[in-house]
């Protein structure tokens, strides 16, 4: 009773304190608020993709301190993955500083989707790296959501277009057996209606297995494929599911150069979980490279790690991490951005929202930042808010990802006309005038 | 035919590998009546603890197993010490929570330790198919699948041996009768608890090495819990026959549900039919297939 | 001394069964209600508003629906996140297909469809009992979300399905504001509790905490234990049902069945059992436990680590946030198994005298 009442009494004081005490920010800086996870079912992958984000910013901060001379702080809350817990962090990160918190990185459907009608009414921009929604690649309906690099429909058609180069042209697709085994949720679900789309104009023969969450146990599923016999599966996972899906191809004799992920099915997480021997030939979409052959790895551990402030040197390096990196990579540029139109003072979510949809990174500049050929190049619009829509395949040889193909694209006249007739449909449910926003 | 025999075989020894989780929950359920949803994060626990110690020591199977058994020793008895004594006397749901706030502690503390990487672990048992079988019969039966069956097999053996045979295994059985009896023949209910926490501590380890070396060492472990309690249900929650039989039954209706049901309905229906199966028996046989019946007294 | 029962006679039947029978109650409850309904909106940020006392309220509405029927009813139930997402999905098509149809309509629909799945899967209660019910309750759980993704038409054949709540509009007046947002659902959740209140205290509730404590004894004093069990589901569905369309138009927005997961569910038994198994206080001060408490967590050790002057990396800080938790759920078992409830319970006592120990 005493410890409980101890307890309780500390309880009522911090709320009585009024509010939550906010760490105190440096003045004068770019706040940058993180919404990340390091617990739970994805807690690796949220690991290896935040510890890249924060390491860039450590980057930015110690090699040309800060952006224009204006230096970077960061706070990264614990979302855990879930939804409810990810809307608590997004309404503390936003009033910590009178700039809000740049702009928001949800890494999680789920959390995405919660915010998709907070964002524009507080005037944050929520940058979606491969994941999300869709259709908020079109600008005029969504202007305060970036789905950057490209969105799964562009994934399930770029798998498309690789698998026909593979095959030695998509007319030889005709009368193929294509098989989609895919996480049985909303994300799994996504590539349907593009695939769908394509068996028809390819005439090839498409089965969709759903795999029920969290898809640690594949055994029927994969009899079936072993039935079926299709020429190729694509994977559609996440988590546990993908490295089962490895282990369960392995065990049925499946060849594993048959086998395409998409870039949450492409992580050394996936493959060495599985068994790095078992994913050998294993094939994965990719936003970016993976590897250490990049000047910008290697200031990040020449100026961060070296100096003992790094994250985890196991996960230099990797897909993920490289992923997280880029994703900083793009909120600094988007910043810079704006800040060449509004003045070197730290900026409010309108004005990185500006420098967002103006983002132009073109090769010269990705070399000039060290990232070379990590991602393919970007330039954003109100139209569009994807700026590329390109995929790079890589394979798992064994040990590493290694790319398999040169940055490509599917079929984007076909993803641009139903991104547009979603984005459309949603306009009308919610009563949008499509329009492009000026600043 | 052969397809619906691939499937059932696969289905039957998938089936093992939940008697295998289910077994831990039957055990602590039969000596102290408490429902432990912790046993998910104990396998996850001894795996990750297992792995942990190998890759950061360098040290070899055998010593990790032995260090491994050795810290779920200590955990179950650190767990009747400190959780369920204080505990004694409450009602089930209370300590059903309990344990639920146990899960959140372990996958906190072993991650903490070891950190949230996922490890490969490799028990050198080649997870493919056996080629005299896929020959002769064109059918795919796993190495790995059959050998963690035997290995399951063996495991319940030995506990069925344990329990019938030495003197603590009758001890247990009498607590598991009745409490106020053992005690008053002057049987430690403590010493007992204990013991049967740490034999819950070695068979989450066993479980924990099958399944992290098909799934990789991972969080996700935690959730094979979710596969063990239709079994649990359907195979009485007190029964270690149970589990084993109901574990096959749950195994193989599921695959042959999924397969051949499945594709009419949408498929992905793994995650609910052995559920809804399990229900539907308890319909007709509320304790399970060999749970104890109890008689309703006013 | 300051709760006094004593002077206060009851001189009919109806007096004796009042809601809340003594003064001090009453005017508590009043007290309270004034300051949710006038002090919070006043003084009350947007964070509090739309990250704490929204899915407070909210999540205490859903503790208090399985409260009715673990509490009050006697029947674990693993079940009530899938409730909440009928309730939610329900609300969203009531409003989307019939025109013209009021929200609050909509919601109360949403309790109804809500209600009629909880008796479906409330029926093997009749035979199945404890922790078997429990994890038979699993079913509903697993198979709900499962129908939810699987059948296009409930999320209006949404690709990714995910349903996206209309405005909260009555009568042309829009609820689009953290505040106007917050008293609308504290609206809802006020009259539903009191209305819980009333149930508990009426013919069925003492039915069923009549089949809760024993009920072998309970059909033998005559109560259909069938009707009795159901009615139960169904109510505690109902609330579950409204918790959902509220957490999804008044919260969140945008939801996805993924969203209604066992952790869920386990978070809303957590607030029962935290709160008091059998109090319709107990709900609200679990709810606001179980919500404030993690978030209080990662600020004091993020402080703490920040003013000890550790580097600690954010994963451990997560991590050592997830096992202060659990160790704490613990302790408290251990220390106060009746739940937060029963300190309530033990103040009033404690009032009665003090500050004169006679």
């Amino acid at each position: 009773m005493k410890h409980l009442k101890r307890l309780l009494m500390a309880l009522v004081a911090a709320i009585g304190c009024g509010a939550l005490p906010a760490s105190a920010q440096e003045a004068g800086t770019q706040f940058i608020g993180i919404t990340g996870y390091r617990v739970g079912p994805y807690g690796a992958n949220g690991a290896a993709f935040f510890t890249g984000f924060i390491d860039y910013l450590k980057l930015v901060n110690e090699r040309d301190g800060g952006i224009n001379g204006v230096r970077l702080s960061w706070e990264e809350c614990e979302t855990e993955y879930n939804t409810a817990k990810g809307l608590e962090c997004y309404e503390r990160l936003k009033t910590r500083t009178a700039t809000g918190p740049t702009a928001i990185h949800p890494m999680s459907t789920g959390i995405t989707y919660g915010l998709l009608d907070k964002a524009p009414v507080d005037r944050i921009p929520l940058v979606t790296l491969g994941y999300g929604r869709t259709d908020a690649a079109d600008g005029r309906v969504f202007p305060w959501v970036f789905p950057i690099l490209s969105n799964y429909w562009s994934a399930a058609a770029g798998i498309v277009s690789f698998i026909g180069k593979q095959e030695g042209g998509l007319d030889k697709l005709k009368g193929k057996k294509i098989v989609l085994i895919y996480h049985d949720s909303a994300y799994g679900k996504e590539p349907h209606p593009v695939l769908e789309a394509e068996a028809k104009k390819h005439g090839f023969d498409l089965r969709m297995i759903p795999v029920p969450h969290p898809g640690n146990e594949q055994q029927s599923q994969w009899l079936q494929i072993r039935r079926d016999r299709p020429d190729w599966v694509i994977l559609w996972g996440w988590g546990v599911m993908n490295a089962t899906a490895l282990r369960s191809a392995q065990r049925i004799g499946f060849p594993r150069n048959r086998m395409v992920g998409n870039w949450w099915a492409g992580s050394e997480i996936d493959t060495e979980a599985a068994g790095p021997a078992a994913s050998t030939g294993y094939y994965a979409a990719s936003l970016n490279l993976a590897g250490k052959d990049f000047r910008v790895v290697k200031d990040v551990e020449k100026h961060v790690y070296a100096k003992g402030t790094g994250g985890d040197r196991n996960l230099v390096g990797t897909v993920l991490w490289n992923r997280g990196l880029s994703a900083a990579m793009i909120t600094v540029e988007a910043v810079r951005t704006a800040q060449a139109r509004y003045g070197k003072k730290p900026m409010t979510g309108a004005q990185v929202r500006w420098g967002l949809e103006n983002l132009d990174i073109d090769q010269k500049r990705l070399d000039a930042l060290g990232f070379g050929s990590m991602i393919p190049t970007l330039k954003v619009s109100c139209e569009d808010h994807e700026g590329s829509g390109l995929v790079r395949f890589q394979q798992w040889d064994g040990k590493r990802w290694k790319p398999a193909s040169d940055w490509m694209s599917g079929d984007r006249e076909l993803v641009r006309k139903m991104v547009l007739e979603s984005a459309a449909q949603y306009a009308k449910e919610k009563g949008i005038k499509p329009a492009c926003m000026k600043d | 035919m052969t397809f619906f025999f691939e499937v059932l075989i696969g289905g039957l020894l998938a089936g093992v590998m939940y008697s295998l989780v289910a077994l831990g929950f039957v055990l602590i359920y039969k000596a102290s009546g408490v429902f432990n949803f912790a046993q998910g994060a104990m396998v996850f626990f001894a795996a990750l603890t297992f792995v942990g110690l190998q890759e950061h020591f360098g040290i070899s199977f055998w010593w990790a197993f032995a260090i491994t058994l050795g810290v779920m020793i200590a955990l179950g008895v650190s767990i009747e010490r400190v959780v369920l004594r204080p505990l004694v006397n409450q009602p089930q749901i209370t300590l059903f929570m309990a344990t639920i706030g146990l899960t959140f502690f372990l996958e906190g503390l072993v991650q903490m330790v070891w950190g949230t990487n996922v490890y490969p672990l490799n028990l050198g048992i080649g997870d493919d198919p056996i080629e005299s079988v896929l020959e002769n019969f064109d059918m795919i039966i796993s190495r790995f699948d059959l050998i963690a069956a035997l290995i399951a097999g063996l495991l319940v053996a030995v506990l069925a041996v344990f329990f019938h045979v030495t003197k603590i295994g009758r001890a247990l059985r009498a607590v598991a009768d009745d409490h106020q009896a053992a005690l008053s023949v002057g049987i430690p209910l403590k010493t007992i608890w204990a013991i049967v926490w740490s034999v819950a501590g070695f068979v989450a380890l066993v479980a924990g090495l099958m399944w992290g070396a098909r799934t990789g060492v991972q969080f996700a472990l935690t959730f094979i819990a979710l596969k063990a309690l239709p079994v649990l249900i359907l195979g009485g929650f007190d029964s270690v026959l149970g589990a084993i039989v109901a574990g096959l039954i749950i195994g193989a209706t599921e695959k042959l549900a999924e397969v051949y049901l499945g594709p009419y309905v949408g498929g992905g229906i793994e995650g609910w039919f052995a559920y809804v199966a399990a229900l539907l028996f308890l319909l007709v046989r509320p304790e399970g297939l060999f749970g104890e019946k109890h008689i309703d007294r006013v | 001394m300051f709760y006094r029962e004593a002077g206060q006679f009851k001189a009919s039947y109806a007096e004796d069964q009042a809601l809340f029978p003594i003064r001090q109650d009453r005017i508590g409850v009043g007290i309270i209600l004034a300051i949710a309904f006038v002090g919070v909106p006043l003084f009350a940020g947007d964070y509090w508003l739309s990250a704490i006392l929204i899915p407070f309220l909210v999540f205490s509405l859903a503790a208090l629906g399985l409260n009715i029927l673990t509490g009050y009813a006697g029947q674990l139930s693993l079940g009530s996140a899938a409730f909440m997402a009928v309730g939610a999905f329900a609300a969203y098509n009531f409003q989307l297909r019939v025109p013209g149809i009021p929200i609050l309509a909509s919601f109360a629909l949403g309790g109804l469809t809500a209600a009629m799945a909880g008796i479906v899967f409330g029926l093997p209660s009749l035979r199945i009992k404890g922790f078997y019910l429990a994890v038979a309750t699993l079913a509903a759980q697993f198979f709900i979300p499962w129908l939810l993704v699987k059948v296009g038409w409930f999320s209006n054949y949404s690709p990714s399905g995910v349903i996206s709540a209309q405005d909260i509009v009555i009568l042309g007046f829009a609820f689009d504001t953290p505040v106007r947002k917050y008293l609308f659902v504290l609206a809802i959740v006020a009259v539903l509790a009191l209305s819980a209140k009333n149930l508990v205290r009426s013919r069925i509730g003492r039915a069923w905490m009549a089949v809760r404590d024993m009920d072998v004894a309970a059909e033998v004093i005559g109560i259909r234990i069938m009707r009795t069990k159901l009615i139960a589901f169904a109510v505690s569905s109902f609330y579950c049902g409204i918790a959902g369309a509220l957490y999804a138009f008044a919260y969140l927005g945008s939801v996805e069945p993924d969203g209604f997961n066992l952790d869920l569910s386990f978070r809303i038994l957590f607030m029962v059992i935290i709160g008091g198994i059998g109090s319709i206080l107990g709900s609200f001060l679990g709810a606001a436990f179980i919500i404030l408490l993690p978030i209080l967590l990662e600020v004091i050790l993020h402080d703490a680590a920040s003013l000890l002057g550790l580097q600690l990396e954010p994963g451990t800080v997560s991590m050592a946030q997830l096992v202060v938790f659990g160790a704490l759920i613990i302790f408290f078992l251990i220390v106060e198994p009746h739940g937060l409830a029963r300190l309530w319970q033990i103040a009033k006592e404690k009032l009665r005298l003090w500050p004169f120990p006679h």
